[in-house]
């Protein structure tokens, strides 16, 4: 081995070189700390300040940042103002404040301050004054924490019941009443539904009395009420239980209000099915292309022109595959099908419309060449002799290619699988034209025959940052969202290429290492 | 004319005349090209049955073409054309009713450079039966040890038949290779400068295991060593710009070659 001593005369290459690589790592680095932090602190448990204004009015709110109005001077808080995010949208107009720090008297952090998360209006912060249970008081004043917190593991209690009676019960009898009239089916379908109302009805006794921090008070259905947490009263442990609580939500739960809140399930789900759909179907076909152009074709004018034309798709604009999709699987094959096999369904598409399906194989499409090239050097690099040996043996040429080559060319089918993933999981202009939706909560695998739905289209994590950033109708509460879910995307595909990654790694330390000449 | 080696006795008795010998192989007038150069002009010559022949001759001189033409392996060089004969127990090898797969089992190969497959010794040498079929699990071991007895191999591997065939030394794998050709059976084993890449005391196992294996099969052996034709071959032919100029038991070729040219080359190559 050479020496790497970079302080030998060599000149400044070796720096240049080492340079720009601590570059891209500190680049990298950089990255991934600004999308953790924005993304992550989102779901930590920020303080919730009482601030009094100079005026006699009062606000309570997260701090978020603080800007220097434009055109003012000075130093310290002279023209400078901070923002609120001050929440309670249904009481006033929107849910961020900016106060000039000049105009602030006094700013505590009282315990008794809530933040609840509800399912319409946003978050709500103020005081919680009573709990009442069909109009009588169960809580007031310090005790209403309590009572709410009971009340809030309860109600979870029946919603779990809630959701089980509609999946266990109603679906399959609705399923057995759609294929013909069935008396016992209906009886026993108005006798769950009338279970559903009572749940609901219980559900719904029970109230919050509210009180913003300017003393103005709301009444607020205890349903709607998802989560309830006393910031300043949580210890640092409460709050990373909290904020690990609200991590997994993140990834668990769909998104609500139109993808400005909630989870990010159906999109990671949609996202790595996608790409495994997209796999089984490239490898195949990328890696008989490679077997003929390399192992059964006549090398010659022919074969040089397909590689040629095999590396330039390679370099074709990821949308330009999308129109083709759009075209040629989504209107020609897919309005085909329709026509087809889903005539009773028309004019409404079955096929005929953008669909996991298509998506995967517009991307399958689209990393067919980088699965052919790696495959084929893979190919290029078995030494003939180990052919010649198999064909010695008495093999034939299928059992050579099958018993003798395919697997040695495995690492080099999976370093182009490897590079396949990593090219398909970020694409998101292609999907737009061939399946992508900004809102499918329901995955495309479920209980329903057959099972796995490749017409519905999907939820993408790729999409879902583009769509929550700019067709929100507040960035500014998204925006830790998107930070969030660009962080999640990262993270999913190095998870899917770490697996691919291992299992190469398997395969070479299986087959051992290259042979000793 | 000095005489420069004497070759060894073979082991096998006192070599009978070489007419009376039975053949194994008949090659008549076979000619070979790779696209329109031609490799081998013309060759007629017989391969003894249960003898070792070794090819002799300069480098490109057409021996490994040849040797591969005896197992059909140029069928897969769209390039390469012939044209005569090559009679294995008195049937042409090139007979549309001939399978390739058949003769290949029944015409072994091993190469230069060892090429056992990715995969464990025991794999290695159950290559060839798997493709076969039809084998017990039992019988299969049976034979493997055999075969890897056969190749005077079994000793230092018996203990890690698991392991992979790429952690063997080269001329372990060399045996190995063997081995696994020896696995199925074959009537004819084709060697193709098998000890080149090896060091001397390897060179010397897999010269004695030549030897040895004579009494169960025909070899045919292409060796640049001079020393080494003298040592394990019955048979000699030396061949020059595909043409063969000289073909006689191994003693008489060495000690007493009737034309100038087979002289010199021996000569040159012994000095
Ligand atoms: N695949 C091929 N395509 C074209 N020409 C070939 C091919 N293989 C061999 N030749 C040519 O045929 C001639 C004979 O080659 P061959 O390999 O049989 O020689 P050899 O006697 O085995 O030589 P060496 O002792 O160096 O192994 C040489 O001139 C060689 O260049
Ligand atoms: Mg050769």
């Amino acid at each position: 081995m050479m020496s790497h001593d970079l302080t030998r005369g060599e000149g400044p290459w070796p720096w240049l070189a080492a340079g720009s690589v601590a570059l891209s790592l500190l680049m990298l680095g950089a990255l991934l700390v600004l999308l953790a932090g924005r993304g992550l602190g989102h779901f930590w448990p920020a303080p919730v300040a009482l601030v009094e204004l100079e005026n006699g009015r009062w606000l309570a709110g997260e701090a978020v940042k603080e800007a220097r109005l434009p055109g003012a001077e000075g130093s310290g808080t002279r023209g400078r103002e901070r923002l609120y995010r001050t929440a309670n949208r249904d009481l006033d107009d929107g849910i961020w404040t900016w106060v000039a720090l000049e105009t602030i008297a006094d700013v505590g952090y009282p315990d008794e301050l809530v933040v609840l998360e509800r399912r319409r209006w946003g978050d709500f912060i103020g005081r919680l004054m009573a709990v009442e249970r069909d109009g009588r008081p169960l809580g007031e004043g310090k005790s209403a924490w309590t009572v709410l917190q009971a009340r809030l593991v309860e109600l979870e209690v029946l919603r779990d019941e809630q959701a089980r009676l509609r999946r266990k019960t109603i679906m399959p009898l609705a399923a057995r009443l759609a294929t013909g009239p069935d008396a016992e089916a209906s009886r026993d379908l108005a006798r769950a539904n009338a279970q559903l109302r009572e749940l609901r009805a219980e559900m719904g006794r029970d109230r919050l009395v509210l009180e913003s921090a300017d003393g103005r008070r709301l009444e607020q259905p205890l349903v709607e009420v998802v989560r309830a947490w006393r910031p300043n009263a949580m210890s640092p442990v409460e709050k990373l239980a909290a904020w690990g609580q609200g991590v997994w939500r993140f990834l668990a739960e769909g998104p609500r209000a139109a993808n400005t809140a909630g989870g990010v399930w159906p999109a990671i789900f949609g996202t790595v099915l996608m790409v495994l759909l997209m796999s089984v179907l490239v490898t195949p076909f990328g890696v008989l292309a490679a077997i003929y152009l390399n192992e059964v074709a006549h090398q010659g004018r022919f074969t040089r022109l397909v590689r040629i034309a095999v590396r330039n798709l390679a370099g074709v604009p990821s949308i330009v595959y999308g129109v083709f999709g759009l075209g040629v699987f989504v209107h020609g094959i897919g309005g085909s099908l329709d026509a087809w096999f889903f005539e009773e369904a028309l004019p409404s598409p079955t096929f005929g419309t953008g669909g996991l399906l298509w998506a995967s194989l517009t991307l399958a499409l689209l990393t067919l060449p980088v699965v052919i090239v790696a495959t084929e050097e893979g190919l290029a690099r078995i030494p003939d002799q180990q052919r010649e040996g198999a064909l010695a043996l008495g093999a034939t040429r299928l059992e050579m290619l099958t018993r003798v080559v395919l697997p040695m060319a495995t690492p080099a089918m999976l370093t182009g699988l490897i590079l396949a993933v990593a090219r398909a999981a970020g694409e998101v202009a292609p999907l737009m034209l061939v399946g992508v939706a900004k809102l499918a909560p329901q995955v495309p695998v479920d209980g329903d025959f057959p099972f796995l739905h490749l017409e519905r289209k999907f939820m993408h994590l790729g999409y879902h940052i583009f769509d929550t950033a700019f067709h929100g109708g507040d960035v500014q509460a998204a925006l830790p969202l998107v930070y969030a879910t660009a962080l999640l995307l990262v993270l999913v595909i190095l998870v899917l290429n770490l697996t691919a990654i291992f299992l190469r790694h398997h395969l070479k330390v299986r087959h051992g290492a290259l042979p000793r000449v | 004319m000095s005489v420069l080696v004497q070759p060894r006795s073979t082991g096998s008795g006192p070599i009978i005349d070489f007419h009376r010998e039975a053949s194994c192989l008949e090659i008549e007038d076979l000619s070979l090209a790779y696209g329109d150069k031609p490799a081998l002009r013309g060759l007629t010559l017989r391969v003894p049955r249960h003898r070792v022949t070794a090819f002799i001759g300069p480098s490109g001189c057409g021996k490994s073409t040849l040797l591969r033409a005896l197992n059909r392996l140029h069928d897969l060089n769209e390039e390469v054309s012939h044209e005569g004969k090559v009679l294995l127990e008195g049937r042409d090898i090139h007979d549309p009713e001939v399978a390739v797969a058949e003769l290949r089992r029944r015409v072994g190969m091993v190469f230069q450079v060892p090429n056992p497959f990715p995969m464990s010794i025991y794999d290695n040498v159950a290559f060839g039966l798997r493709l076969l079929g039809g084998m017990r699990r039992r019988q299969m071991d049976d034979v493997v040890e055999w075969a890897l007895t056969s190749a005077a191999l079994w000793h230092e591997v018996k203990d890690r038949l698991r392991a992979s065939a790429w952690s063997l030394s080269g001329g372990q794998q060399q045996r190995l290779v063997i081995a696994r050709t020896l696995a199925v059976r074959p009537e004819v084993l084709l060697l193709d400068e098998p000890a080149s890449a090896l060091d001397p005391i390897s060179t010397l196992k897999i010269e004695e295991l030549i030897r040895n294996l004579k009494s169960q099969l025909t070899l045919v052996l292409v060796t640049h060593n001079m020393q080494q034709a003298a040592r394990v071959s019955d048979y000699t032919a030396f061949l020059q710009e595909g043409e063969l100029v000289e073909y006689g038991p191994t003693d008489t070729l060495f000690t007493n070659p009737r034309l100038r040219r087979t002289e010199n080359y021996i000569t040159g190559r012994m000095a």
